[in-house]
Formats: structure tokens, sequence, C-alpha cells
């Protein structure tokens, strides 16, 4: 077994540990997709239920602030991640100090997924049921009330579904992010599997990222069936 | 009549929606007085402006003008606290019944009384209470995607009571219900009005909804309130055109009258068509005896319709009048002097 590991894959043997290995670039990869889709997620989630409730037929209209947000979103969204990296460097330093790295990656990260995933929240939210809404309000329930208790309660399974989606497009945003400094499996596949023409190390990179697609789709849709009724 | 102090009072209530450049005026200077332990039926087309008006009841929908004052409460001055606390106050179905998928139906009927203050337990024996009420105690666990329609509306009902409200609007609550578990719900309604002296307010586009549990009855059309009154009046002596159709497809004689017509049976007896309507105690045998022996005229009755209605008789009866044509005429005169209502029924198409 050993024997045709080394045969094989020579230079993913030389490359697994160390400063630059595989199982740092497992771990960047890692941290870099659940830090960044933690404040996405916080950011995207109140983004979405603003947009809902802040719509004509929200619970609260607010023309003015819908409008804000929609266009906001719109704005980030239509920014290439690529560029989006480069553009806000100075603002990265800002915040975290530091521009390359995996934790300079988180920045661009966020704000690059954050709006995608406000639009997630709000098409999972809009499509409950408005006469649920309707009941609640009859029952004397407070607006903040009924985004906890029934937007988020009965949204649940819908935002899970989109949370996967977010973290897997998110996935793709860190390799992205890698290639140009972020580190991760990204940056290994690209800087030393594709530059060096070392192409095992590039299809095992691309292997393991497409084995925490799996992993986290697979979690997603177990939760999804758990919860709906 | 305590017209002045209802539970529900509308006055006056005006609701315009602009939308698109468009104008719509949904409901027109309606005024709507309930009493304590009405139940109280609006009945209208889809689109007449029923739905809305109930929705301002408990002021899901602002009318653009006009006051709603429930239990002596001006509505539309509170605040948005103590809104919610009034509508409380004010329990409500819907046609699609509107439960929380996410939560069971012990959950459901939770559901309103999580900020009620009571302790768990309570929270446990009124959930209990009311889900026996409503004939569900062996249901609490489920959800409501393995009930039926009628069982799901009788967990929105035990939902709407969770906070013991005087007042419970059913906004065309059955109309999505097949017709025997429709009586189902209907005779759930009249029991909670009767039992818990709940005061009930209806939407319907059926009669029949209207004729099992309501005392009063209110007609909309294009937003405005066309007749109101009591069951019995409104069924026995329907005024506007609108509230007479409603009626006819009740008790079926419109449709009889479209065959009478077209089969040419009245040519046949050579004779002319009555249409007596009548409240109480009058039947319909005495007299088409009556007629014969006094004026040697013969009543063909062509159909006949007796309902209980809130324990009264109520009565439709269609005869044709066959004899010599004087003798005819005295009969008429002698039926108009009877506590009835007579209408001779012109024989012509509509449009003719």
């Amino acid at each position: 077994m050993a024997d045709l590991v080394n045969k094989f894959l020579p230079n993913v043997v030389a490359n697994w540990e160390g400063d630059n290995g595989f199982v740092v670039a497992i771990w960047q990869t890692l941290y870099m997709t659940f830090v960044s889709a933690f404040f996405a997620g916080i950011f995207g989630i109140v983004l979405g239920i603003l947009l809902v409730v802040t719509a004509d037929d929200g619970i609260t209209p607010n023309k003015a602030l819908y409008t804000f947000l929609d266009k906001l979103v719109n704005l980030f969204r239509s920014i290439p991640f690529i560029i989006l990296l480069a553009v806000i460097g100075p603002f990265t330093r800002l915040i975290v100090g530091q521009t390359i790295g995996p934790t300079g990656a988180l920045v661009p990260l966020v704000i690059g997924t954050a709006p995608f995933f406000a639009r997630q929240v709000q098409l999972a939210l809009v499509e409950v049921d408005h006469g649920v809404i309707e009941a609640a309000e009859a029952i004397g329930l407070s607006p903040m009330k009924i985004i906890f208790r029934v937007y988020l309660r009965e949204g649940l399974p819908e935002l899970i579904r989109s949370g996967t989606l977010t973290i897997i497009s998110l996935i793709g945003l860190t390799a992205m992010a890698g290639a140009v400094g972020g580190g991760g499996l990204g940056n290994m596949a690209i800087s030393v599997g594709y530059q060096r023409f070392e192409n095992d190390v590039t299809i095992v990179s691309m292997l393991l990222i497409l084995v925490l697609v799996f992993v986290i789709q697979g979690l997603g849709d177990f939760a999804v069936r758990k919860l709906e009724h | 009549m305590a017209e002045q102090n209802g539970i529900i009072q509308l006055k006056n209530i005006d609701v315009t929606f602009h939308s698109e450049g468009k104008t719509i005026e949904a409901v027109k200077d309606v005024s709507i007085n309930v009493n304590k332990g009405d139940v109280f039926g609006v009945i209208g087309y889809s689109g007449a402006g029923k739905s809305t008006l109930v929705r301002v009841i408990n002021l899901l929908q602002k009318p653009t003008s006009g006051t709603v004052v429930v239990n002596d409460q001006n509505l539309t001055q509170l605040s948005a606290k103590d809104l919610r606390k009034a509508r409380r106050n004010i329990g409500m179905i819907f046609q699609h019944f509107n439960l929380m998928n996410s939560l069971t139906v012990y959950g459901n009927v939770d559901f309103p009384l999580r900020d009620s203050g009571l302790s768990k337990a309570e929270r446990k024996q009124k959930i209990d209470k009311l889900l026996d009420i409503v004939g569900l105690a062996d249901r609490a666990k489920n959800y409501p995607s393995q009930l039926s329609g009628g069982q799901k509306q009788r967990v929105a009902i035990a939902r709407a009571l969770a906070n013991d409200p005087e007042i419970l609007i059913s906004d065309e609550a059955t109309s999505a219900l097949d017709p025997k578990t429709t009586t189902e719900i209907l005779d759930l309604l009249g029991r909670l009005n009767k039992e818990l002296g709940i005061t009930i307010v209806i939407i319907t586009h059926e009669m029949d909804a209207i004729k099992q549990v309501c005392n009063r009855v209110a007609v909309m059309e294009n937003g405005q309130l066309i007749e109101e009154g009591s069951l019995l009046t409104i069924f026995g002596n329907p005024k506007k055109q609108l509230t007479k159709d409603f009626v006819n497809t009740s008790t079926h004689i419109g449709s009889v009258l479209d065959e009478i017509r077209d089969s040419g049976i009245v040519d046949k007896l050579s004779g002319r068509l009555i249409e007596l309507n009548y409240i109480g105690d009058s039947t319909n045998e005495p007299i088409v005896v009556e007629l014969y022996k006094r004026f040697k005229v013969e009543a063909n009755i062509l159909f006949s319709n007796i309902e209980r209605l809130q324990n009264t008789t109520v009565g439709i009866m269609l005869f044709a009048l066959t004899g010599e044509d004087d003798k005819v005429e005295a009969a008429i005169e002698y039926l108009n002097s009877l506590n009835v209502n007579v209408k001779e029924i012109s024989l012509k198409k509509e449009g003719e």
C-alpha cells in the first residue's frame, strides 16, 4: 500500500507534512471556510431578515431601508471576487491586521459571501406562508417575535438548504483566495501542483475539496430531512 | 335594539388600496354593529370586500377612514403594544388554516400561550382542555401535515381560543372543506357560541353556512353593505337581488324555476305561477285545500321547501293555479290577505 502511494503520488507524499504541506493546507481551508461561514452567516441572516420585513408586503415596511439594502447587496454581489480581494486590501488590513494568509482572506470571504447568503435567506423567508405570518399577527405577536418564532422557525429547513449551498460556494472562494496568498488547498493545487507540474498534488487537492463538499452537502441534507414534517 | 353598545362597532369604514396607479375601493362606508353573543354572518361573492372588512376588526387591515370599537376600546387609537394586547381578545381562523408546519398540534395550540405568563403545567392543562373541546385530544403529537383539512381547522380553532377571546373571526374557514366537514366545523362554532358565549363573525360565500349557525346576516357587494338583518328576515324576505340570489341558490328554487320555464309545464296546466314565502307556522296543505274549497281553484304544487332556521319554520312554495280566470284572481287576492308573501312569477325568461 505504502509502495503504491509512493509510486503514484510521489509529490503528495513529499508535500504531506511541513509548513506548506497538505495537513496545514487542509486546516487552512477548513479555517477559512468555517470562520467566514460563521460571520457571513450572521451578516447574511440579519440582512436577509431586514430585506424580508422591510419589503412592501413585509411586517414592518420601510421603503428607504429596503431600497438601500437591496442595492447594497446587488452591488457587492456584482463585484468579481478576485477583484474584491484586491480592492478591499486596506480595509482588510484595518480589520485583521494582514492581507495575506488564511486570516487575511477572511474579510474578503465574508464580504464576498454575506450578500450572496443574504439573498438566499431572503428567498427562503419569503417562502414562509404569508397566512402563518398573518395568523401570528392576529394572535398579537410583536414583529421581533414573528421573526424568531415564525420566520426563522418555519423557514429553518430552507435556511439550512441555502446555508449548505452557501458554504459549498464559499469553499470555491477559499480556493480562489488561496491562489492569491490565502493558503489552503486552493493554493496547494495551483502554486505547487499546477505551477510545478506536480499533477498528483493538483488531483489530490481537488479530491480533498470534493470530500469536504460531499460531507457538508450530506450533513445539510440530513438536517433538512430531520426538520421537515 | 342595542345598536350603540355592540361588542364590535365598525363605523363608516372605508378601505382604499392604491396599486400601480389604480385606486381600488375595497370597502365603502360600511357600518356594522355586532352584539355580544351574536353569530354574525357576512356573505358575498369573492371580491366583495368581506375579507378586507373583517380584517379591519382586529386591524390586520387598517381602514382608510372610520372607527373600529371593540369592547368599548377604539382600536385605531391604540399604541402598537396595546393593539397587540387587544388582538388577544379576538381569535381568528382562516380558509387555509395557517398552522405552523414545524410545530406539532400541541405546539400550535401552545403558540399563543407562550406569552401568557402561565406556567408550563398550566399551559399543558389548558391545551389538553382545548384539544378536548375540538375533539383532537389523541392527535396532540401529530404534525399538521399528518391531519385532514377538517382536523387542521380544529387545531386552528383550538389555537384561536387559547387566549380565551370574547370574539372569534372566521375568514372563509369552511371554504376549503368538503360539505360534511363544513357542517361539523360549523356545528363546533355553534357549540362554542352557546357554551362559551363567544361572539362569532363568519365570512362566507355559502348561504348554507350562514343558515346553519348565524343569527344575523350582512350581505356585501362591491365593497358595500347592501342588506343586513336577522337570519329570518334575510332568508324569509330578502330585498336586494343579490340576497335573493343567495337565498335562491340555497333553497334551489332558482334552478327549479329555470326548469319550469324550459319545460312549459305551466302552459300545459294553463295556469298562473305563484310563489309563496312564509315564516312561522303556516303550512302548505291547508292553503291548497282552502283554495279549492273556496274558489274551486286547483293548486298544483311544483316545488316546496321548508326549513327550520333557529327553531322557526321558513317555507317557500311554488304552485300553478288553474281554474276560471276570475276565480284565480279571487284566489290570489285571498292569498294576499294571509300572513304570507305572494308573488306572481312571470314565465318569460330573463332578457326576453
